[in-house]
């Protein structure tokens, strides 16, 4: 019998031992690779980095406006694209589909999407859009990082609309509601928060993808907010930045890399904020 | 004790003493229902009086919400669950094929667990009216106080329309229900368990709320709680198995059921 319970606290000590180990691992480089960021992103940051475009090679200048304005745009277009998609996928499963073999099907098909390879869909996306049209484009780039999110949109709706308890629907139908309208103005505005956590999730997720836009928005050094054509963006300007003899486009590379890891920390932000009013809503 | 044999059909019409002279407001004809191939409901035939109050009564899963929500059709939301038979309300049958779209207009639900949508108090009343209605916002203002008051809820909640519903308390919450449901006029209210999650204080006050309403509703309410039904109800329907067992006046049930079984369950020999 003691013998029994010294091997288990054993085992227990040498669990925790191993798992605080492998913790620390990972905060290590986590740490790691946040102070490096932190550090060369910090010595990088340039007033001009906003009011000014990407300089040409072998100056002195810096200047980034460019590729943040239309980032920002590519990020716009993108929700504007993903979001009803995902959203409409994901209540038709919730709403509609249920537990059927067919939106069973679906579910499965949208999980093996949430971890295809970006530059799978970047492939895609140059098949469908870049060659049919002939050149690369911004439109291009917002498809591709569309079909990045959508699974994640999908995923999250599905699952926030099928945590809205049956009584509150069935509340609804018994005073003679549309079935379009419960959803619209009881099921969405109960699941909203949760809803909203995976559209910020999804933003997070495609905020510095790179190979995606390596086949359909490709660069620009100017500023141009043409979406039938290439466009500058953050993650083909580090791309290109970094790999670079110039000492300037390397410090405006990695300050670009410092602003996107606080660009999606604030959306972390945002969404831990966002599942606290969910649990309270519980 | 009166001898009755336990075979005999009930009385679809409830038996009174006196003279019954209130119309038929909903009635179920040969009526049968089906979670699947689960036969729950068998061979209901049931008359419900206009402006009255019906209690069913009967041990847990004899069948007793299970024709609450025959009555206003909210099974249709879930494939596999069918009814075959009649229910018959001002003389339609709202289980024939064609679509029923005023029915729950017509016959309003509250659940036993109280389900405040998410929105103001306000909103949680102007929702189920501007179902119906257009109503200007002086009206509408009206039409919510009025809801809040017939529920005996406006002093608590008059400074706080705005506020989320989801802020009051189970009582409170079930209250807004009930005047939501009643805000629209409905013909019935079927009330399954509404008081079951509640406080001796707020039952008493649904129970006044139930006793106001039936000047302009008929109501069917389904209870666990026999001297809820003994108090509030004036017609009792006692269900077993799936079955109407006995149906009459409540005093007639509670002290001379004619069924043996009716007997046994109010006595709590079973159940």
């Amino acid at each position: 019998m003691i013998g029994v319970v010294t091997r288990r606290r054993t085992a227990d000590v040498v669990s925790k031992i191993l798992m605080g180990i492998a913790s620390a691992v990972g905060v290590f480089f986590l740490l790691w690779i946040l102070w490096t960021t932190l550090k060369f992103g910090i010595a990088g940051m340039h007033w001009d980095l906003f009011i000014k475009d990407t300089p040409p090679p072998g100056t002195n200048s810096f200047g980034l406006r460019n590729a943040f304005v239309v980032s920002l745009l590519l990020l716009g277009l993108s929700l504007a694209m993903g979001v009803p998609i995902g959203l409409m996928a994901g209540t038709w499963l919730a709403e509609y589909g249920f537990r059927s073999r067919t939106a069973d099907t679906i579910r499965f098909i949208n999980d093996i999407m949430l971890s295809a390879p970006s530059i799978e869909i970047g492939l895609f996306a140059y098949a469908v859009v870049v060659a049919p049209a002939g050149h690369f484009s911004a439109f291009a780039g917002s498809v591709a990082l569309s079909v990045l999110m959508i699974p994640i949109i999908v995923r999250t709706t599905d699952e926030m609309l099928s945590l809205v308890g049956r009584d509150v629907r069935e509340a609804a139908i018994a005073l003679g509601t549309p079935k379009s309208t419960v959803i619209t103005k009881v099921t969405w505005r109960a699941a909203r928060a949760g809803i909203l956590t995976g559209i910020l999730i999804g933003m997070a997720r495609i905020t510095g993808e790179t190979a995606p836009l390596l086949f359909t928005a490709l660069n620009n050094q100017f500023f141009s907010t043409d979406l039938s054509r290439p466009i500058a963006n953050i993650p083909m300007v580090i791309f290109q930045f970094a790999l670079s003899p110039y000492t300037n486009w390397q410090e405006m590379a990695w300050a670009a890399a410092f602003i996107t890891v606080v660009f999606v920390f604030a959306l972390s932000l945002l969404t831990r904020l966002f599942l606290g009013r969910v649990r309270v809503q519980k | 004790m009166v001898n009755v044999p336990v075979s005999a059909k009930p009385p679809s019409i409830p038996q009174s003493g006196g003279a019954d002279r209130k119309a038929t407001k909903l009635a179920a004809r040969n009526l049968n229902f089906f979670y699947g191939k689960f036969h729950a409901l068998k061979d209901i035939n049931v008359e419900i009086r206009e402006k009255s109050i019906t209690a069913f009564i009967g041990p847990s899963g004899c069948g007793k919400s299970t024709l609450l929500r025959v009555f206003n059709r909210i099974y249709d939301l879930y494939p596999g669950h069918r009814a075959v038979g009649e229910v018959i309300l001002d003389g339609e049958d709202i289980l024939a094929p064609r679509s029923f779209p005023a029915l729950r207009a017509k016959v309003g639900m509250v659940f036993q667990k109280p389900t405040p949508f998410p929105m103001s108090i306000f909103e949680n009343i102007a929702f189920g009216i501007r179902l119906y209605e257009k109503v200007g916002r002086s009206e509408m203002d009206d039409r919510v106080r009025d809801a809040l008051v017939g529920a005996g809820l406006w002093q608590e909640v008059e400074g706080k329309l705005r506020q989320s519903a989801l802020g009051l308390s189970g009582g409170q919450q079930q209250r807004l229900c009930i005047a939501r449901a009643l805000a629209i006029k409905p013909e019935v209210l079927l009330l399954d368990e509404p008081c079951s999650a509640l406080d001796p204080i707020s039952t008493s006050k649904i129970e006044e709320l139930m006793f106001a309403s039936r000047e302009n509703c008929t109501l069917v309410i389904v209870t666990h709680n026999m001297q809820q039904a003994a108090r509030a109800s004036e017609y009792t329907a006692f269900m077993l198995d799936g079955r109407l067992v006995e149906y009459s006046e409540t005093s007639q049930v509670f002290t001379r059921p004619s069924d043996r079984r009716t007997e046994d369950y109010i006595t709590g020999r079973f159940g």
